[in-house]
């Protein structure tokens, strides 16, 4: 069995160790939040947090994974929505929606690390991949939550 | 068992979500779930007890706003609150059963809100004149003294009220009116209003709504392998290696695919790839996309082609022209690469019903899939539609994934089998976009004036492919000549001529199908506005009469854009129109290309007149979502053909933009009204050649085909 921190509780999988972190989250604890997109390391649908870094779950094995702080989409806010959520509402931000989860905790380690990103910071860390095009409002969103008052 | 979530937890959230769960009229098993008092006024509008107005939606959500857009045309007109609106799909076995009440499920062509508009309006009309009537009834007045307003109806004289829950159960007894009055698009209250989207807080939560999030007990998982040949099918499979793996439940092998089943996702595709298996490839081995080419060419010089057009005297007009000018453009396949892959969770159940859960943009369409494959009579088939993450036009028509879910899952009666494509295998089975090669020859008279124009083109039929019905014994696919067919400039004398060559790469409905013609068309016109030595926009302008509507969404974008004013050093401006999917839009670009020959685009204003807009923050975001759809296809995205399959297999050679490349976009929405056009595609049409055209501007290099990737943009 292998035991990993998922959202602040220890999860069991009897799952190889070698199997992709993305894989024990959705087929194996249900937590579908994070997507399959390209299984190659890419696009960033599978995107989860490993102790507070955006980390592509299709590119880390459970091995890699155990021990480790996991956050996902499900886990980011214990009550209601977490600011980052909140103001993707506010700039309607999805389209078809399937990248956003990534895209949410890709913006959620950026904020993270830098409060006051510039727009090269947001070109460097948003790194997921959109076929949708929602693009310009993550951008709108991001500078948005970073003129909020702590 | 790989999931946790019962199967009531799965019913609440698909119910939420929309996943087809109707009340009354539900699969039995279903019924239970949702024990809530509520009444359906009629087919779209069920109302609860406590004043909750839920609203079915019949067409399919992929991101373009239509389950919102039509959720608002309903409200506007039953005079409800908002605030209490939600939204759920309806089902499409209740659809079969109810004589399809709900009209068209079909979600494409940028038809969602255009084509139902008028019957979910007047489905809110009706239901409201019945709540009225039920309150008059109550109250014993003549219904010409109450009136509705957010979800109330008032007695004016008394002052007296009832709150639409307490009046639905009555409502739904009475015999609905004849007639309704529709409000005036001035006057709405809800439509027309930037709402926000009603999927919107689901999807941020990461709730489970698309087709790959199904869960339910036993669920087990596929990963496919199809003939990576076109055509092909299976000849042998050697699975020993495959069913010695972990988790592996069993191996399906269909004339054309072969399936590895197993109990997670992860563990089917590794079994699937340690699969020993031979094709046959039908004799299309050896294609490749040079071989394409030369069967576009061939179309090309044939003689006596079909005409889809024919005005004045082109050939004497173009022999006597001042000048005339050729040119060829083309295009390669192209695939839809929806972010979410194809998916389809089928379930035989012991009743012998089949329930089947998928990204669908034809709810119906799946249905009759699912029912025709599995051998069942319609009524016993349920379809759970779910929200697709994409669809741009690749999960209408082909129903592909629907018909191999319920074979694989036929194998397995009793348990749930979700299938799940692999990105390389999505890549590689898609319906693309036609490759296409069109000639043009123009003549101008003595000032420059666009006289006559004669096109030729040779491109795959979508319709041949996708639905032989519609095309009938024509030899013309409009979609294959639209641009040049329906040609908006007053041009004395054209010809166009179309060659229909298929080849055996499937091809289907691309966003905005027929675009790569107003790639070719718009860059064409630049060339000739060029060598007329003319303003682009003024050359277009002069074409188009006064009152054409062409002519006031390009004096709209030259208007928002500044056309000819003082841009900074290094940038430059293209100009393209395009009417299509029911509105016309004109564009403008401003692009730069550095020392290295990379392109940037910086901006982007487009004008849109679609007669009415329901929702202008989803109008402008459809403009923002194809302007990088398309954008992609401009710089980096083909599909070309090796050995008789496709070539690029992921992202890493099928690049999609990243947010750095995504230009400010700038909606410029004037609706004309007294007709109603689509959102979801017109933007994406006047894109490459407004691109291309700037791309002139700023280098003086033509443009002729994509992706740009092919090209030295170096100044010279
Ligand atoms: S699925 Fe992990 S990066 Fe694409
Ligand atoms: S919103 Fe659809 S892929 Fe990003």
């Amino acid at each position: 069995m292998l035991k990993l921190n998922v959202n602040g509780r220890v999860r069991e999988a009897d799952v190889e160790p070698e199997m992709p972190l993305l894989w024990v989250l959705r087929d194996h604890l249900n937590l579908t939040g994070a997507k399959y997109g390209c299984g190659i390391g890419v696009c960033g649908a599978c995107t989860v947090l490993v102790d507070g870094a955006a980390v592509r779950a299709c590119a880390v094995t459970a091995a890699e994974a155990a021990g480790k702080r996991i956050v996902t989409i499900e886990g980011l806010s214990e009550k209601g929505l977490h600011r980052v959520q909140q103001a993707w509402i506010e700039h309607e931000v999805p389209q078809c929606g399937y990248c956003q989860t990534g895209m949410i905790l890709s913006a959620v380690a950026l904020l993270e690390k830098k409060p006051k990103p510039t727009d090269a910071d947001i070109d460097a860390a948003m790194t997921n991949l959109c076929r949708c095009g929602t693009y310009g409002r993550v951008r709108a969103a991001i500078h948005a939550l970073a003129a909020q008052k702590a | 068992m790989s999931t946790k979530l019962s199967r009531r937890d799965f019913l609440k959230v698909s119910a939420a979500v929309g996943g087809g769960l109707a009340l009354e009229f539900s699969f039995p098993w279903l019924a239970r779930a949702a024990a809530v008092r509520a009444t359906e006024v009629n087919a779209w509008i069920v109302i609860h007890a406590d004043d909750r107005v839920v609203i079915r939606i019949a067409r399919s959500e992929m991101g373009q706003g239509t389950f919102t857009a039509l959720a608002q045309l309903v409200a506007e007109e039953l005079d409800c609150d908002w605030a209490r609106v939600s939204a759920e799909f309806a089902s499409p076995n209740e659809h079969i059963r109810r004589n399809r009440v709900w009209g068209s499920m079909s979600t494409g062509g940028s038809m969602g809100v255009r084509s139902s508009q008028d019957y979910v309006r007047r489905a809110g009309a009706a239901a409201r004149e019945l709540l009225v009537a039920a309150a008059a009834a109550r109250w014993q007045v003549p219904a010409a003294e109450c009136a509705a307003d957010k979800g109330v109806v008032t007695h004016k004289p008394s002052g007296r009220t009832l709150r639409y829950g307490e009046l639905a159960a009555a409502a739904a007894k009475l015999a609905p009116p004849k007639e309704v009055k529709l409000r005036e698009p001035k006057d709405w209250k809800i439509a027309g209003k930037p709402l926000h989207r009603l999927d919107i807080p689901d999807k941020v939560l990461g709730k489970p709504v698309f087709g790959v999030d199904v869960a339910l007990p036993g669920l087990l998982h596929a990963s496919i392998a199809q003939c990576p040949v076109f055509g092909g099918s299976v000849k042998q499979v050697d699975a020993a290696e495959a069913l010695k793996l972990r988790g592996v439940k069993k191996i399906v092998r269909v004339k054309d695919f072969v399936a590895v089943v197993a109990d997670s996702w992860w563990r089917a595709d590794e079994a699937l790839k340690k699969l020993k298996v031979e094709w046959d490839e039908a004799g299309h081995g050896g294609v490749d996309s040079a071989a394409i080419a030369a069967m576009l060419r061939e179309g090309l010089a044939a003689a006596d082609l079909p005409q889809a057009r024919n005005l004045g005297d082109t050939p004497a007009t173009l022999a006597g022209a001042a000048k005339v000018i050729e040119a060829e453009y083309a295009s390669p396949y192209l695939n839809h690469a929806t972010l979410e892959p194809q998916t389809c969770t089928a379930w035989f159940k012991s009743g012998g019903t089949l329930e089947v859960w998928t990204s669908t943009q034809d709810g119906e369409a799946s249905l009759r899939m699912a029912a025709e494959t599995a051998g069942l009579p319609p009524e016993k088939v349920e379809v759970h539609k779910m929200m697709l993450g994409g669809g741009f036009g690749r999960r209408g028509a082909p129903q592909d994934f629907v018909r191999q879910g319920v074979l694989i899952a036929k194998a397995l009666p009793g348990v749930p089998v979700k299938l799940m494509w692999s990105r390389e295998e999505d890549m590689q089975h898609g319906f693309y976009r036609p490759a296409s090669i069109v000639r043009m020859k123009a003549g101008l008279d003595a000032k420059g004036n666009l006289v006559a124009i004669h096109t030729k083109i040779a491109c795959p039929s979508i319709l041949k492919m996708l639905m032989p019905h519609a095309l009938g014994g024509n030899a013309i696919d409009f979609t294959a000549v639209r641009f040049f067919s329906d040609l908006c400039y007053a041009v004395p004398n054209q010809r166009v001529e179309y060659a229909m060559r298929n080849g055996h790469v499937p091809v289907g409905f691309w966003r905005a199908p027929g675009q790569q013609n107003g790639f070719y068309r718009e860059c064409f016109i630049d060339e000739l506005a060029h060598a007329a030595g003319r303003d682009p926009v003024d050359y277009r302008l002069a074409m188009l009469p006064a009152g054409d509507k062409n002519r006031l969404v390009l004096e709209a974008v030259a208007k928002a854009a500044n056309w000819g004013s003082l841009l900074p050093a290094g940038v430059h401006r293209g100009v393209a129109v395009a009417d299509g999917f029911g509105s016309y839009t004109a564009m403008v670009a401003e692009v730069s290309v550095n020392a290295e020959g990379a392109l940037k685009v910086h901006r982007i204003v487009v004008a849109i007149d679609s007669g009415h807009v329901v929702n202008p923050d989803t109008c402008a975001a459809q403009a923002e979502s194809n302007v990088i759809y398309g954008l992609g296809s401009i710089l980096y995205q083909e599909n070309t053909v090796k050995n008789g399959r496709i070539a690029e297999t992921n992202f890493r050679n099928f690049r999609l933009p990243q947010i750095a490349e995504m230009p400010k976009v700038e909606t410029v929405l004037v609706p004309t009204g007294g007709f109603w056009g689509g959102h979801g595609e017109p933007a994406i049409l006047p894109l490459a050649p407004a691109v291309c055209n700037a791309l002139f501007a700023a280098t003086g290099k033509r443009i002729r085909t994509l992706p740009l990737k092919h090209h030295d943009l170096r100044k010279a």
